[in-house]
Order: structure tokens, then sequence, then C-alpha cells
């Protein structure tokens, strides 16, 4: 690995996104409205379900829009042949990989503390636990994100398919994630699925840090999440060939 | 001193159910040296052989005495692919500093590349806005980065005016003559004349090898084209 190229990779990919104003307002502004909406929705029927479900977003949102955004634009650098021209350089797979992570790392890291300080300021949501390591959970989570993205690029032709792939892939953690019921309340099968699940621990990390003061339970879920995200970007380089069929 | 920038020994590539280059043996030294033949029928492999990104069923291609591909390699050969592999999103500018701090080239690399490539006053510009022409001027100006010692360049000068088309061969020239070997292909036989040294090429093999004057010579007419047919017409006989 090359810090000058991994750096030159993470910069390149902020000046595109910095160049393209919709999809960066997406990205911040987006999870804010979202989780307004939902304390919205709740605030005249149960406003403490809003306790309960709100940390569970700040989880989710950086999950599914770094999926979607690195499974396209992974998809992109394949198909329009700045990867063949990349890695026909002196570029190692890891300066690609981690100059994306880099990148979207630190997107996400603005994301949530934005959505945290929508949610924590004006929402009134309660976080007994420290505030910064919501961000930190939520930067793992993106990582977790881009690295499932990387990976399902690889198995889609077109970015219709790579879209097609968010149901697929990051709906059914979403359900076995204890946002609908509490993972414990699942049926025995599904809860041992829902244990296999990197979302899960996502989740789990952000209301253990919501409902207590102690983090030692936290750290542990987001090493789980952080194993995964290794897992999964390992499992992404060895879908980055240098030579193609 | 290697005399042969690339020895190709029995290059055996298959794609999908089809052989595209059988029992392939080739060495191309300096000078320009065009790759013509109709499309499909293997001129990109083979130049993705030389740069290691293709796939390869047997033989061996060695680039400057090393396997191709290799890594010693990867910042002596500039690579131009057909589809113009640059950042649309991002400016020409842009674009050539990112691809420089890849291959660490410096600031006057990126300026004196920019200026082969005659986009000085579009630098500023978007990729995805400037037509056709610029953009695989920028995808070339890319291969240009490292100052290679070996150019290989997939139809680029497709879709260009002629008169760009005349600046970018004698610009091919130029490199060559300043001791860079140049591998161009093309679809087009009016550009075979540029070229010192002719590959004709059809389903997978090399048809002609020689100058293009030895080529017409040969085959006993006047025009690249016509010596294609001449050769293809007496292959089937």
């Amino acid at each position: 690995m090359n810090i000058r190229i991994t750096l030159a990779v993470a910069q390149r990919v902020l000046i595109q996104l910095r160049r393209d104003h919709r999809t960066l307002a997406m990205l911040l502004v987006l999870p804010c409205l979202l989780i307004s909406l939902l304390w919205w929705v709740y605030d005249d029927a149960n406003p403490l379900l809003f306790d309960h479900i709100g940390p569970a977003l700040l989880a989710i949102f950086p999950v599914i829009v770094m999926f979607l955004v690195t499974s396209v634009t992974t998809l992109r650098e394949r198909s329009s042949g700045t990867l063949e021209r990349l890695l026909a350089m002196p570029m190692g797979k890891l300066d690609f990989l981690v100059g994306y992570a880099l990148a979207f790392g630190l997107v996400a890291a603005v994301q949530s503390v934005l959505a945290v300080a929508v949610s924590v300021g004006l929402l009134g949501l309660d976080v007994i636990g420290p505030l910064w390591l919501l961000t930190v959970v939520a930067v793992v989570d993106a990582i977790l994100g881009s690295a499932l993205g990387l990976f399902v690029s690889a198995f889609a032709r077109t970015e219709f398919q790579a879209v097609q792939f968010m149901p697929a892939i990051v709906i059914p953690q979403l359900l076995l994630c204890g946002l609908l019921v509490p993972r414990e309340a699942l049926p025995a099968f599904l809860h041992a699925v829902s244990d296999a699940l990197p979302l899960s621990y996502a989740v789990d990390a952000m209301q253990h840090l919501t409902t207590t003061a102690s983090t030692a339970q936290v750290w542990q879920d987001v090493a789980i999440v952080a194993a995964f995200a290794v897992g999964g970007l390992a499992l992404g380089a060895a879908t980055l060939r240098r030579r193609t069929p | 001193m290697v005399n042969n920038a690339v020895e190709i020994r029995d290059l055996h590539v298959v794609r999908g159910r089809h052989p595209v280059l059988e029992h392939l043996d080739l060495t191309i030294g300096g000078g320009v040296t065009g790759l013509l033949g109709p499309s499909g029928c293997g001129k990109s492999t083979l130049m993705r052989c030389l740069v290691g990104v293709q796939q390869v069923r047997g033989g061996t291609i060695e680039v400057f005495g090393r396997p191709a591909g290799s890594r010693p390699l990867r910042d002596r050969v500039g690579y131009v692919t057909q589809a113009v592999s640059v950042y649309h999103d991002l400016t020409v500018a842009e674009n050539l500093r990112f691809f420089a701090r890849v291959i660490g080239a410096d600031r006057a690399a990126v300026d004196r590349a920019i200026a082969a490539v005659d986009l000085q006053d579009r630098a500023g510009d978007v990729v995805g806005r400037l037509s056709g022409g610029q953009q695989s001027r920028a995808s070339l100006a890319v291969a240009l980065l490292g100052e290679p010692d070996l150019l290989v360049l997939d139809e680029p000068t497709v879709g260009l005016d002629p008169v760009l088309r005349e600046d970018l061969w004698s610009l091919f020239h130029r490199l060559a003559d300043s001791g860079v070997a140049v591998f161009v292909s093309s679809h087009v036989m009016d550009e075979a004349e540029r070229c010192d040294r002719l590959l004709l090429m059809r389903t997978g093999r090399i048809i002609a090898d020689g100058t293009p004057a030895e080529i017409k010579a040969r085959a006993g007419v006047n025009d690249v084209e016509s010596a294609f047919l001449a050769i293809v017409r007496s292959d089937a006989a």
C-alpha cells in the first residue's frame, strides 16, 4: 500500500462529490429530514417510540446511503475503463479500496454529526452515552455499507442491477435488526439469523449508547461491525481483478 | 539494452467460448508500429495483453524483458483504452493531476501532457462537457504523463478531425524519435501509411508484417486497403 496513491484516490472522490451538488445534498440533508419526519410521525401517537427507533435509524442511514453510493461509483469505474487503467498503473488494490473508504468515511462523519445534532438538539433524542461515540459508530457503519456496496458491484453489470441489490442485501437486515421487533422477541430461527447479520450489531451499538452510560458493550458491537467491514473489503478486493477475461 | 520492447511467443487467448488469438508470435521494436484490422479481429485483446490486464490461456508476453503487467513495468507503459477512460465529472487538469499523483509524476508533467494534446484552453473544463475528440485527447494525455518507454494506444484517433489526426500522428513520431516504442491500433486503412511498420490483422492472426511500402509492393497494389484485400483473397485461395 502506498499513502500517496491512497490519498490521491480519496481526494479525487471528494472532488467528484463536491462537484455533484445534488448527491452531496442528498448525502448530508436527507438523513436529517427523514429523522425529523420519523419524529413527527410518532409525535402525537407515542413520543417514546422515537427514542427507541431514532438511534436505530442513525445506524441504518450510513449503511444504506454508502451502500448505494459505493456500488454505483465502483460499477462506473469498472465500466468506464478507469479501473482497468488504474490497475495497469502502479496502483495496489488496497490503495483503491482504502482511498474510497477514507473519502466515504469522512462524508459519513459529517453526515452523522448533522443527523445527531438534529436528533439530539432539535428533536430531543435522549442519549446517555457519550455523543462523540455516536459519530464513531456511524463512521464504522458507513464503511460497512461501502464494503458491502463494493462487493456487490462485482456482480452487477449495469447501474440498474446495482441499485436492485439494495432491497436484496439491505432490507432483510433492516427487518431483522431490531428496528421493528426487539431481536430477543424474534422467532428463534430468525433471532439466530439476525445474530449473523452486521446491521444487527450496528443497531445494537446505537441502542446501547443511547440507553446506558457504559461503553464496553458499544465497543464490542463496533468491533463486530468493523470485522464485517474488513471481511467485506477483503471480498471486494478479491473481485478487483487486474486481469479480466 | 533490450532490442525489442515487446516479445510475444505462442500467445493464446480465449474470450467466452471463442479463441481470439491463437499461436501468435510477434516482436515490437522502436518507431511507430501500427496494428490495422477490422473491428473484432483481436486488436484490443492483443493490446490488453501487452499491458497485462487480459487473462491469457497460454504463451508468454515480455515487455522490456519482464512479464507483461509486472510491477516494475507499470510506470514504463502508457495505455489508452478504446473507451475514454478518464473521469467525466472532473476537469481535464483535475484528471491529469490525479493520475500524475498515482504514477508519481510532477506538476510540470501535467502541463506538458496537456500541451502535447493541445488542450491548454480547455484544461479547466469538465471532461463530460467536451466534444468526443477532446475527451479522447484528454484520455491520451493521461498515457503521456509518466513519459513511458512504451505507449499502447487503442484507436486513439477515432472521430477526430483530419487536422487533429495529423497533429497526433506527428506527436507519435516525435515520441518515437525520442526513443519511445509506439504501438497504435486503427481500423482506418488510410492511417496505415503513417506507420514505420505495419501489422495487418484479421480473425486473430497477423496476415502481413512490414513497412507500408513493402506490404503494398508484395501485394502488387498502390494502397494498403487493396493490399489487405489481396492478402485475404490469396489466403483463402
